[in-house]
This record gives C-alpha cells, structure tokens and sequence, in this order.
C-alpha cells in the first residue's frame, strides 16, 4: 500500500469513526453515571430515521440533526424512567429501546413515505457538506503534510470535527466541573452523593440525557452526512460496537477516540478489501468485520489489560441506611 | 403523649416531637418525643430493631415521617432530603461509609459541597481549610490519599471531616465503634469530646452499654419503636439501662458447666488464605480444638475471623493444613469444597445468614436442605423428594420452636431470630464433629439468643468441638471454654475465660501484646 | 415488595395481563399516530394468526420456535444470567443440523431427527461455552459477550456459507444443498389433513419435540437436584458457594442447557421447514425469547402460552402486511419490544400499584357493606389482625 493509499484509508477510517465516537461517549456518560446503556444502538438508529425525515421535509439538514436529537431524546428518558425512577433492570431496558427503534423507524418509515422503510435521498442543504478547511488547496502539493492535512483531516463534514472536539469537551467535564466530580460518583457510590444533599436521580438523569444528545448526533450523521437518507437498520450493530469501544477505552475520554478510531479503522479496511492477504494467509472479510466484536471479549476475558466498569453500574439506587 | 403546645426551648439543639414512621404493618418508630441539649453528648441506645436507626434516618432527611415535628434550635424545620439536614447544620456519620472509594479524601469531603462549577478553586479552597479542621480536631489524614488505600478509622475520621466542613452543629453517629478497636475507638471519643467543648452537640447511636456509660451526658433509650426513657448518665447503670432497653431483668451469663475436653477434632497449622486482590488475610494460624469445647475466636471484625470460617467450611482457598479427626482435608482442588466438609463432619452457621446461610426466596422447606441436598433422605431416583424435605422441616420447626411453624414461608419473612434457628436447626441435624458459628446472635432478639446460647451449650456437652466467631465480647466470655483473639490474620493470643477479662482482650483486639497483656 | 402481598395468580397472571394490555395499547397509538385503524389492524392480526387452519400452521411454526428460545432464555434467568445470544445460538445450531444433515445418508426420518437435535443442541451450547466459560472464570460479563458472539456467529455464518458450504450454481444466494428427501419431517398436513392444513403449511412434528421440552425444563427446574442448584446460585451466589454449589458449574451448566435448547429451534426451522441451510435462519426468534421468557415469567408453561402469543403475533403481522396499505410487518417488533419494556423493566411500575392495591383491600376487615372505592394507605393498624 502506498502513501496515498494509505492517506485515503485514515480518511475513510475516520468518517466510519465519528458515529462510534459519538456513540462511544455517549456511553460514557451514562456508564460512568452507573446507568448501563446496550440501548445506543437503538438510539442512533431513531435518530438516524427522523433526522433523515425531516432533513427531507424540511430540507433543513440543521432541522433534521435537531429532530433525531428529539428522537433520540425520547428513547433516552424511556431508559431513564425504566432504569431511574421505576428501578428496573437497565440490560432489558436497552434490550427493548433496540427493538423498539428497529420496529418503529420502519412502521413510520412505511407510512410516511412507502419506500420499505427507506426515507428519500437526501440533496443539497439537506445534508451535511464536506467543509475545506483554510488553505487545503494551497499546501496540498507539500511532501507528507500536504496530504495528511488536505485530504485527510480536511473536507469533512462538521460533525466530524465536532465530534473531535466532543473528546476534550467530555474529558474536561468529567474531571474538571463540578457536574462531573458528582457524576463519576453517582455511577460509584450513590450513597455518597445522596448523603452529601446531591439527588442521585436528577444526576443520572442528566447523564441519561446528555447520552440521549449525543447519541441523536450519532444518527443525524449516519443518515444525512455519512449517507444521504435513511435505510432500514442503517446503524447495523455501531451502537454494539461502540459499546465494546467504551470497554475497550476502560471508560475515559481519550481512550474513547483511540478505540473508536481503530474500530473504524477495521471498518475500512473490510470496505475496500474483499479478502486480505497477510503474510500469505488468506483473511475473509468477514474476519475483519468480526473483529472488533473478537477483540472486545478478548479485553473483556482480561487478557490484554483488565477493564474495571463503574462499581455502581446496572444496579438502580435503593436508599438505605 | 407530647405536649405540642409547649414554647420551643432555645437551648435544645434538636428537639422531636410525636414522631411516628411504619413500613407497611411495622411501625419502627411510634411517637416519639427527644429533646437533646445544645453542647452535649446525647446517647440513644435500644436493641437491634428498637427504630433508632430509622429516627436518626428520619433526622437526615432519608425518609419522611407519617406524623410529628422536628425543631432544630428551637424552629421547626421539615427534612425532606438530606440537602435540608445539611442546610440545618446536622452531619450525620453512617455505620456504613458513604464514601466514594476511588477518590481521594479531599474530593470526597467536597462533593455536594462545592463552591462554583468549576473543580480547581474549589479544591483548593478545601485543601486549606481541611487542614486546619484536621489540625484543630487531631485527625490526621492526607487529603490527597485514595479512600480504598485508608483504614476504616480513617475512612471514619473523613466521614467527620464531611459533615465538619459542611458546618454542622449536630453530629449524629450510628453505631461507630463496631469495626474500631477499642484504640481507635478511644480516639474517636477524644475527638468527640473536644467537638462537645467546642460547643457541638453529638449523638451516638450504640448497642453498647459501656460505651454510653463512658462518654455520653445523656442516654435515651429505645424499645421496640418506643422511646422508654431518658436519663442522665451519672444517674443511672449499665444494669438499669438493660433492662429498660429489653423491657425485663436480663440474665448476663450463661449457666454452663466446666467443659470436660477430650481428644483434638481439629487441627490447623500455618493456615494461610490470600484474597482474589491478593491481600493475605490469614497469616499462619495454628489452632486446635478438643471435643466437648468451645473455642471462641474474639476480634475487631475484618481481622480473618470470616475468612478462618470460610476456609474451614470449604469455600475460600488457603494453604497449610487442616487436620480433623486425625485426617488431613483437601485443601484445594475439586474435593476442597463445602459439599465435601460436610460429608467429612463439619457443619456450618455462617456469618451472615442471610447472604449464606438461607435463600431468602426459598421457602422454609427447600432451605432445611440446603447444604445437605445431596443426602439420600432428600432424593429419590433423580429427583429430589419434595415430600421428604417438607416433613424434616415441619419437625425441626417444632423442635427449634421457629415461629410460625410453616414450612410454605419464604424464609424472607421469618424474624431473625427464627432464620438463624432455622440455619441451626439444619446444621446440627447430621451430628456433625465440629460444628463452625459465626455471630450467632448478630441481629437476634433477646429471646431467641438465649434459646441459641442454651443450643450451643447443649452441643458441647454432647461432645462436639465448637468454633464461634463473635465480635461481642459479651458473648465470647460467656460461652467459650478458652478465647483465640485474632488480630491482622493472626491469632495473636489465647486466654481462659476464668484469668482475663474484656480490658486485657480489648488490648489484644487492638494488636497490643507483651507487657499490656501480662 | 414481599411476595406473600400479592395472591401468586395475580403474579403469574395478572400482572402479565396487565403488561401485555399496556404493550397492546402502546402500539395501537402508534398505528393510530400513522393513520391506520388500530382495531382493524387487531382484527386483521388475530384472523390472520388464529382465524384459519391456515393460520394456525404459521402461528404453531412460530410458536415451535419461540418455546425454543424462550426456555432456553428462561434456563439462565434461573441462575440469573442473562443470555442474549440466542441468535448466535440459534444459528449455529441450524450448522449443526445442516453438517448432520448433509454428511451423512439417514434412512428415515426418525433417526435423523434425534440426530439433528443432537446436533442442534451441541453446536448451540457450543457457541454458550465460551461466553459462559469467560463469565464463570474470569467475570466477563455475559450479556456484553453474547452479544458480541451474535455478531460473530453472524460474520462466520456469511463466511461458510458462501465460501464453504455453497453449492455450486445455486444461483449466487448463498445457502447450502437440499437435504435428502429420507430426513424430511413430517409436517402437519402429512400428519392430521383432516384438521384443514394447507400442503404448504410449515408446522411439523418439531411442535411436539417443543412440547416434551417444555416438560424437561419444568423437571429440570423444579424436581431435580441441578434445578435446585442452579435456582439457589440465582437468587444468592455466596450463599451457592456456603452451600457447596460450584458457582463456575453451575454457570456453565446452565449456559450449555440454555444454548441447546435454543440451538434445537433450528430443528424446526431448518430440518423441518427450509430443508436447507440459509442465511439467517433464525430470524430474530432468539431475541423473541427474551421476551417471551420475560412474560411467562421464565415457567415452562408460561413460556408455552407466550411463545403462542407471539407466534399468533409474527404469523398475524405477516398478513398485517399483506391487508393494509401502508402498514409493515415491523408493527410486531413495536409490540415485542413494548411487551419486553412492560414485563422486563418497568415492571415495577405495574406491579407497585397493583401490590398497593392488594395491601389495602387487605386491610380492610371483611364486611358486609357494599365495597366503597379504595382510599391510598390504608390504615396500618387493621392489617395486623389480618394473617
């Protein structure tokens, strides 16, 4: 593989990466807050449907980006009330969040527009553009640099680049506000936050809705930047994936990008090559998309590096003395 | 009943009136009335059960009252979240630490607390003035280190430091000496009484009889959801206050004849266990116990007691050996486990009944076997003989006296003191040679640990070795035959019941050998 | 919370009622909201899955499936495990059926289907074994890695199928031979033409192979010494471990039962109705266990009577489709998540008031007066006289 060869697969690793981050973060919020979340997948999958909806309708990709954030705002205060308020068991809660967004994205989908589930194509304003950035024309004849800056990190959409933002954002909330200090101690010991006069709910709801943000962005660029419009479960496991990310990235911010970005890494690889010859041995494709679901239970078995949840994770907040 | 019309007293720092809390049929607290006096040491003792910890919960806002009024310095204040407590200057020291583990002590002092959104100012700000409080107060401890890596009576010290730099007035502590030695819980009292000097107001929450006789002004006592009295300390006795606590005239001991020993039934040497963080829990124990005696292990809990129970009983691995009847047990591989030990005579009441030694959601009668499902008398063919295990529990329930006698109960709804028979009442049943009791009264009514006292007794005197683990020494003096205290996974002396008594123990619990113990 | 509040029929009936009425509503709206008559689209449901011989044979089909993954979801509930691999599970029970299948010449039927089950059930709880191993020894968390091993089985099966068991000149869909006719099943309109099914009906004697398994659960479960075991080690592991119950056996038992008997449900699907190996076998019937064990609160005959209800569900849904412009079989998964959302985790919203309910008329002392309506909180001074 030559240079540009490889220039071309950072860049497509990056695109296929940014919903996993989005995800992946989004997670982050909710686990660290103790709320165990397998419903993202769901969550960018109902987003991904409304935000393409009404990119359509309205023509307005900026409005459909706010209605999949709704869409997946609402899925999110499901879980809360599940999880939260009623207690119960957050792993079938998620379970049920996925099942209702597979079903309804289509029922709607169906009824709206008679395309089998499938919105309209998507053009113009009503979905994201690639932006250049300043001077990508100009340097892009430079050695190395060159390249790197004007075909890989420039001429992407801006949810790309805010979703890189969205790494130092969430680790600065995290360790750096007050919100964040109550939060990574709501998912350890709520006990601690609830004798020190804090509610343990109206934080883990926040976290649940933060989670329900992020994941809307997640979405709306799946189905109006990444693709233009939506097709029946166009999320297609990234919220499984993302979820094994945050294990992956032991639940800290950073870590998140690395293993997002490596995931979606895999991702291209398994796009432009059918089958991969390494070292003379034949690797399917299928391998390669396998892969990130192979190395997330090899982390979890704890052969490379032992990953340690949040204490108070899954489990609802019971008062007691 | 309270006088409700009464003028609020200024100088009463906390003062309730007709305070009334049930939970579904239970009524834990009925009403109550409290005055405690601003600047003092305020005990509030009772029975396991009595409602105090659910009035001092009630005080901090973790559950609301049906009926009744709170005065805080002479206003009457609702408490409708701990977040009002906290603003009415109450601090409250759990018996279990709200402690957030992984965080350092200066981050856990100033969650909930924080001045501004942003951490930095904020933690800085606390540094300092954590500082002085721990200077002014004696309580030194690193506000940089992890909670994990301190000791409980330093975890508790910054349970103080908590509600201190959240300004309180009244400190309310819940049981704080269970798992202190009695060093620790020496300091904890000088701490105590300088914050009472300093014109604080304390209540200690306690079981223990000495404790209150030895610092606090004033004791009210608890019975059964009932205040019954308040008395001022100088006035009254250990003895009054038990028996307002029980309601009658308690029997301290236990009559037992001298134990006749006969041959070793079990040995231990060098018993080691390490913990799955890899933490040595046992550091060599050696130990032997004769038929026809109790051996009482004593010990501030968390010094190996458990782990000693769960290595014998077959269900924590350790190296070393264990001899019982002159046989060596496995100690690892597959015939190392619970299932085996019993087979080969050792029968079990664990620490914690309800963690271990019943399923809860079992009915009474799938819980007379269990441990022992695997004997014959409980089976037919490939199935188990449902009918075999109801009819074994029925008459085990008439036996122990369990109440009520339905073996269709879900062993969740029995008392405390009917679970333990139950557990007893299983464990003896195969005739076992050594029979290991962990707390057998923890959580217990009066009534029942007499009957469980007699059992025990009664056991030794059919021949059986005993090993109790207990962290009362009340209960240690009166049943053991001789006393193992265990100290930091070792067994750091042995006693006859008859030459020492609870201070020279109490300095052994504590680690302190050589001349404090001669 | 305690059990002894609510009578045990308005737990195992009641309360599920209640759950499946609230789901039923739910996705009425929904079909309201996108312009459809909800009460025709119930009709169309319920004809189409229970109206008709027709029917019937889909809704049974179904069903067949359903109690498969259902007990098999249901078998690790009990030791508290929550297993949602059952579409991994499943498929690579529908390999195990296919290698038995396809290698080996049976002379009859009958010898093939022990054989396939045999099959089904190793390759089935093979694909348990390591999630199951991985959480017994090293406390990986089952749900995450059943889920990742759906996944896996799902990129193997595409891998063997169009790269190692494809039949040449099949026509580019990947999918093996068809097996011989001496393994074909019975179906049931070879069996009873008599009771109307049609030639094409799906239905086979797997139906009954699912009804003698139900029965083995509810042995297993609640007569054996294993379903002791494994019931304790759910409700207390530290308590297993006092007991002498061997946490990673028990774990690993019953993850290698709940594996096989969702890896069975390939016997009917792909022994008795394919007749082949495709992609996807399954379906989605592994994630409908989840919900189907939720609802009969992981009992046997529980299991039965929801799995019935979501076959009449799939198979109505099916002509939902087909009858009303507009309207996808989707609607169903509306329904199965909703059931799942009701009885699996806001179960306590249900379940609170209802208990609240029990707690007051309780209370009251039984009297001769007609009964007036019910007042919040009771008085707790009554119920103590009350057992």
């Amino acid at each position: 593989m030559d240079f540009l060869g490889i220039i071309q697969i950072l860049d497509s690793a990056l695109r296929l990466a940014t919903p996993l981050l989005f995800a992946c973060l989004a997670g982050l919020f909710s686990e660290r807050a103790g709320i165990f979340d397998i419903g993202l997948e769901g969550k960018i999958l109902a987003s991904a449907f409304l935000s393409a909806a009404f990119a359509f309708y309205t023509g307005n990709v900026w409005l459909g980006l706010l209605a999949g954030i709704v869409a997946s705002l609402m899925l999110s205060a499901i879980h809360g009330l599940a999880s939260i308020t009623f207690r119960g068991n957050q792993l079938i809660s998620g379970v049920a969040i996925n099942f209702l967004a597979s079903g309804i994205t289509v029922v709607v989908g169906e009824a709206w527009f008679g395309l089998g589930g499938r919105t309209p194509s998507l053009m113009g304003g009503a979905r994201f553009a690639e932006i250049t950035l300043p001077f990508a024309d100009a340097i892009r004849g430079m050695p190395v640099i060159g390249p790197i800056y004007s075909d890989l990190l420039s001429g992407h959409s801006i949810l790309v680049y805010f979703g890189l933002l969205c790494v130092p954002l969430t680790w600065w909330v995290l360790y750096r506000t007050r919100f964040g200090l109550r939060l990574r101690a709501v998912g350890e010991n709520p006990a601690a936050v609830d004798t020190a006069g804090v509610s343990v709910v109206g934080l883990r709801y926040a976290a649940v809705m933060i989670c329900g943000v992020l994941c809307g962005f997640a979405g709306a660029y799946l189905a109006t930047a990444l693709s233009a419009g939506f097709v029946k479960e166009m999320s297609a496991g990234r919220g499984f994936i993302a979820l094994a990310a945050l294990i992956f990235a032991k639940w800290r911010p950073w870590y998140a990008l690395g293993a997002t970005f490596l995931f979606g890494l895999l991702d291209a690889f398994g796009n432009r090559y059918q089958s991969l010859d390494l070292f003379g041995v034949d690797i399917p494709t299928q391998f390669m998309q396998a892969l990130p679901y192979i190395l997330t239970v090899v982390i979890l078995a704890g052969f490379v590096g032992r990953a340690i949840p949040p204490r108070a994770g899954g489990k609802p907040y019971v008062k007691e003395r | 009943m309270t006088a409700a019309g009464t003028p609020p007293d200024p100088d009463l720092a906390i003062e309730l009136r007709g305070i009334s809390k049930s939970f579904g049929p239970v009524r834990a607290n009925k009403d109550i009335a409290l005055r405690v006096r601003r600047g003092t040491i305020h005990g509030i003792i009772g029975e396991n059960g009595a409602g105090k910890s659910t009035l001092m919960s009630i005080l901090y806002g973790f559950y609301k009252a049906d009926a009744g009024e709170i005065m805080i310095g002479g206003k009457r204040t609702e408490i409708p979240d701990s977040q009002a407590a906290i603003d009415a200057g109450i601090g409250m020291v759990f018996q279990h630490f709200k402690l957030v583990e992984n965080f350092t002590v200066l981050e856990n002092v100033v969650l909930g607390a924080e001045e501004g959104r942003l951490l930095r100012p904020s933690l800085a700000k606390a540094r300092k003035l954590l500082r002085q409080l721990a200077d002014d107060y004696e309580m030194d401890v690193d506000p940089e280190a992890v909670i994990e890596d301190l000791g409980v009576g330093q975890q508790q010290r910054v349970e103080i430091l908590k509600a201190l730099y959240r300004e309180a007035d009244i400190l309310i502590l819940d049981e704080p000496t269970g798992v202190l030695t009695p060093a620790e819980a020496d300091h904890l009292f000088r701490i105590l009484r300088g914050l009472r000097d300093e014109g604080k107001t304390i209540i200690l929450i306690t079981h223990k009889l000495r404790e209150v006789m030895e610092i606090t002004d004033t004791v009210s006592v608890m019975r059964r959801g009932e205040m019954t009295a308040t008395v001022q300390t100088a006035d009254t006795s250990p003895e009054e206050l038990a028996e307002l606590m029980v309601g009658r005239k308690v029997l301290l001991r236990v009559d037992k004849a001298p134990a006749r020993p006969g041959k070793a039934v079990l040995e231990v040497k060098n018993l080691r266990v390490t913990d799955v963080q890899g933490v040595e829990r046992l550091k060599g124990i050696d130990l032997r116990i004769h038929a026809g005696e109790i051996l009482g292990v004593a010990g501030v809990a968390g010094n190996g007691q458990s782990e000693l129970l769960e290595v014998l009983g077959g269900y924590a691995n350790g190296t070393g050996t264990i001899r019982l009847n002159d046989q060596t047990i496995d100690l690892t591989g597959t015939a190392s486990d619970a299932r085996t030990r019993r087979a080969r005579g050792i029968a079990h009441v664990p620490e914690d009944r309800q963690r271990e030694g019943l399923i809860m959601d079992y009915r009474a009668w799938e819980n007379v076997g269990f441990g022992y499902h695997h004997d014959a008398r409980f089976n037919s063919g490939i199935f188990m003989d449902n009918a075999a295990l109801r009819a074994d529990c029925a008459a085990k329930m008439e036996r122990f006296d369990v109440r009520p006698p339905d073996p269709n109960l879900a062993a969740k709804n029995f008392s405390g003191g009917n679970q333990q028979k139950i557990v007893l009442a299983r464990e003896i049943e195969r005739n076992p040679d050594l029979l290991l009791i962990g707390q057998p009264t923890r959580g217990v009514d009066i009534g029942a640990i007499e009957f469980i006292h007699e059992q025990i007794v009664a056991l030794r005197d059919q021949g059986k070795a005993i090993l109790l683990v207990s962290v009362e020494l009340d209960e240690i003096m009166a049943l053991s035959d001789r006393i193992a205290v265990m100290f930091d996974g070792r067994i750091i002396g042995e006693r006859l019941p008859s030459e020492t008594d609870q201070g020279e123990l109490g300095l052994l619990m504590a680690g302190m050998t050589g001349e404090a113990a001669a | 919370m305690t059990d002894s509040v609510m009578p045990k029929w308005a737990d195992v009936a009641l309360v599920p009622f209640i759950n499946l009425a609230l789901a039923l509503f739910v996705s009425g709206i929904v079909v309201a909201l996108i312009g459809k008559d909800p009460f025709e689209a119930l009709y169309i449901l319920v004809n189409g899955s229970v109206g008709s011989a027709y029917g019937w044979g889909y809704t049974l089909f179904y069903t067949t499936n359903f109690i498969f993954t259902g007990l098999g979801v249901a078998v690790a509930f009990h030791a508290r495990l929550f297993n949602i691999g059952g579409e991994g599970q499943a498929a690579l029970g529908g390999l195990g059926v296919a290698l038995v299948l396809l290698y080996v010449p049976w002379p009859h039927w009958t010898i093939a289907m022990l054989a396939a089950s045999v099959g089904a059930a190793f390759f089935g709880a093979a694909w348990a074994a390591i999630p199951a191993y991985l959480q017994a020894t090293r406390g990986s968390h089952i749900v995450i890695t059943t889920i990742m091993f759906n996944f896996i089985a799902s990129a193997l099966m595409v891998y063997l199928l169009s790269r190692v068991l494809l039949v040449p000149g099949a026509g580019g869909s990947p999918e093996t031979a068809r097996f011989a006719e001496a393994v074909h099943l019975p179906s049931a309109y070879e069996i009873a033409p008599w009771l109307g099914f049609s030639r094409s009906t799906p239905l086979n004697v797997s139906f009954f192979l699912a009804i003698a398994a139900c029965i083995f659960v509810w042995l297993l479960i609640w007569r054996t010494r294993l379903g002791y075991e494994i019931r304790a080690f759910g409700h207390s592991e530290p308590a297993a471990l006092y007991a002498g119950i061997s946490p990673t056996r028990i774990t690993m038992v019953s993850m290698l039962l709940s594996g096989g008997l969702i890896g069975l449900m390939a016997v009917n699907a792909v022994m008795g109705e394919a007749e082949r190996l495709v992609i996807d076998p399954v379906q989605g019937a592994g994630f409908v266990g989840i919900a189907v064990a939720l609802m009969g609160r992981s009992h046997p005959v529980g299991v039965f009577l929801a799995a019935l209800l979501f076959g009449a569900l799939y198979q109505g849904g099916g002509e939902l489709t087909f009858e009303v412009n507009g309207m996808t079989r989707e609607i169903i998964l509306v329904i199965q998540a909703l059931v799942i959302l009701f009885t699996g985790a806001l179960d306590n919203m249900v379940r609170s008031p209802i208990e609240n309910l029990f707690a007051t008329t309780r209370r009251r002392p039984a009297s001769p007066e007609p009964t007036t309506p019910l007042e919040p909180g009771g008085h707790p001074e009554r119920g103590k006289a009350e057992p």
